[in-house]
């Protein structure tokens, strides 16, 4: 025990607890090779077919582009609110820094069922339910803070000669901003940019308060899917979703550290 | 008009600084207060209005949408219910993380970062592919009803669709929150204590007890309060685990909001969410002052 190694006691215990942990992915991936008709797990036969279905699902395959849309459009316009709000409160020396952080992160310690309530009663008087401008309005609101709490935390932890050598030297702020700051904001930015699309990808409470029956997202078609009909479609579905969020999370660790190490 | 922090320091810019950090932060403070502040204290108004049957607000003041359901029995249940489930959720999460928290504190290396990866990564996961792998794995044709009857078992016990899914699935859901919190409370371990003990002749047992379990106080207070107000907010997990038939606040909000279309009674339930919410805080806050 002198060399700080776990005894082998808590070795078995932990083990037992990850196997809990991880059972709910373990068992989504196999049986999204199921040939049953129903969820049973191990399944009776083996095939590809869920995978196919997911196609058949015109519901499913309309609030994937949906999702998609919505994730980008939402990615975009987190960055061009986010980015000015950061860089004023990080840069621009201004009264109620602190108090303007705070506000614009409170919506993250709200409940979201009581934040997805309180929108719902509002964007109900504007008509916005149901309607794309009003679910992306929704998804600003819980996206946002997760962007300036990153962008801030970027932008502090440039170093600032950089800039203060460039305005000496005479170029303008908005010189200084775009040849400078931006590109050393590069891995911030990207690491932004993944989280807000994931965020609103997966967002599901909001969205289901949000959403009609003229549009809807793939979390709250899946939340239907699974309440109403238990087979196998969903495990296919969500083993598609896992591989598609692995592959951004790698994306952007690879143009992230590219990006830091041109920044060297 | 420069916005390095260097010139903004001298007086002469001081003054000339604000029209462009006003600028940058309107989009920001639209969305905020669109968004945000005017909806939340909109419901908290709403909780003392009352509603015809159609759904119609009828305005004015009113403290009758809280006196009915602190006096509804049904609510009062379920109110109870709800922080009851919640507690028994935040206690077996503990259990569940703990060894896996300090088994983490306790190994080096890449090893660590690959488990590290695997505690995280559920959370890139949704609640509603989580809750469905659960329903897999704990309905009547799922693995832990096929092995007991394998075993023997006559018929299969009934996990999902009651309490016991609800309790399980939440339980394994919650459990990232509970290790990264331990784990950030961990750095109060002192292993040097635990070895004098052990020195002394104390059994492993009674180290853990007297010894690692105190200094770890600071994080399982932690991980319990997030825990505790997850489980009391959470929805899709007890919605699709419950099958419509386990009743807690966060799912009659619902309910209420998109079915009933009664907001009052939803905006007054959020009211009691945050009011256990506060509670839990100031617990937590009084617990953590009285064990530093």
């Amino acid at each position: 025990m002198n060399d700080h190694a776990p005894s082998t006691g808590l070795k078995i215990l932990a083990a037992a607890m990850f196997v809990f942990l991880l059972a709910p992915v373990l068992v989504v991936v196999p049986l999204s090779f199921s040939g049953d008709a129903f969820l049973s797990f191990p399944p009776s036969s083996w095939s590809t077919r869920w995978y196919g279905r997911i196609l058949a699902e015109p519901k499913i395959v309309a609030a994937f582009w949906t999702s998609l849309t919505l994730a980008a459009t939402t990615m975009v316009l987190c960055l061009a609110i986010g980015l000015p709000a950061a860089y004023a409160i990080v840069r621009l020396r201004i009264p109620g820094a602190a108090f303007l952080t705070s506000l614009f992160t409170a919506p993250l310690l709200l409940p979201s069922i009581v934040l997805a309530l309180a929108i719902l009663i509002v964007f109900a008087r504007l008509g916005f339910i149901g309607s794309f401008r009003g679910v992306l309005a929704g998804h600003l609101v819980v996206t946002l803070p997760y962007a300036v709490r990153v962008l801030a935390t970027s932008i502090a932890g440039l170093p600032i000669a950089c800039e203060e050598a460039a305005t000496t030297l005479g170029a303008s702020p908005l010189a200084v901003f775009r040849r400078i700051t931006l590109p050393l904001m590069l891995p911030g930015i990207a690491a932004t940019a993944a989280l807000c699309f994931l965020v609103s990808f997966d967002e599901v409470v909001l969205s289901l308060f949000l959403t009609g029956p003229r549009l809807s997202t793939l979390p709250v078609e899946m939340f239907h899917y699974v309440e109403t009909r238990t087979d196998p479609l969903i495990a296919a579905l969500s083993v598609i979703l896992v591989v598609i969020t692995l592959a951004i999370v790698l994306l952007v660790d690879r143009t992230a550290g590219l990006a830091r190490t041109f920044a060297r | 008009m420069s916005a390095v922090a260097l010139s903004a320091n001298s007086p002469k810019n001081a003054g000339r600084v604000q029209p462009m950090a006003i600028a940058l932060l309107l989009p920001i403070t639209i969305v905020s207060l669109v968004g945000f502040v005017a909806p939340v204290a909109n419901l908290l108004v709403l909780s003392f209005q009352k509603a015809e049957g159609t759904g119609a607000l009828l305005g004015g003041f009113t403290t009758e949408t809280w006196t009915t359901v602190l006096q509804d029995m049904f609510y009062l249940h379920l109110i109870l219910n709800s922080i009851a489930t919640s507690l028994v959720i935040t206690v077996l999460t503990l259990v569940t993380s703990y060894p896996i928290a300090l088994y983490l504190h306790r190994s080096r290396g890449s090893w660590r970062n690959v488990l590290l990866v695997l505690v995280i990564s559920p959370l890139l996961l949704s609640a509603v592919v989580r809750t469905y792998g659960w329903i897999a794995i704990l309905s009547d044709q799922g693995v832990v009803n096929r092995t007991l009857m394998f075993f023997g078992m006559t018929s299969p016990i009934r996990l999902v669709f009651n309490m016991t899914g609800v309790v399980i699935g939440l339980t394994e859901i919650l459990m990232p929150y509970m290790i990264l919190a331990l784990l950030a409370g961990f750095g109060h371990l002192d292993r040097q204590a635990e070895e004098a003990a052990l020195t002394l002749g104390a059994t492993p047992f009674t180290v853990f007890r007297r010894i690692i379990l105190p200094l770890s106080l600071p994080g399982i207070a932690l991980g319990s309060l997030l825990c505790f107000v997850l489980a009391v907010s959470s929805f899709i997990t007890p919605k699709l685990l419950g099958g419509g038939r386990v009743f807690l606040l966060a799912t009659e909000i619902y309910d209420q909001a998109i079915v009933s279309l009664n907001w009052p009674v939803a905006a007054t339930l959020s009211g009691v969410i945050l009011i256990i919410f506060g509670t839990a805080l100031l617990f937590y806050t009084r617990l953590l002052k009285s064990v530093m």
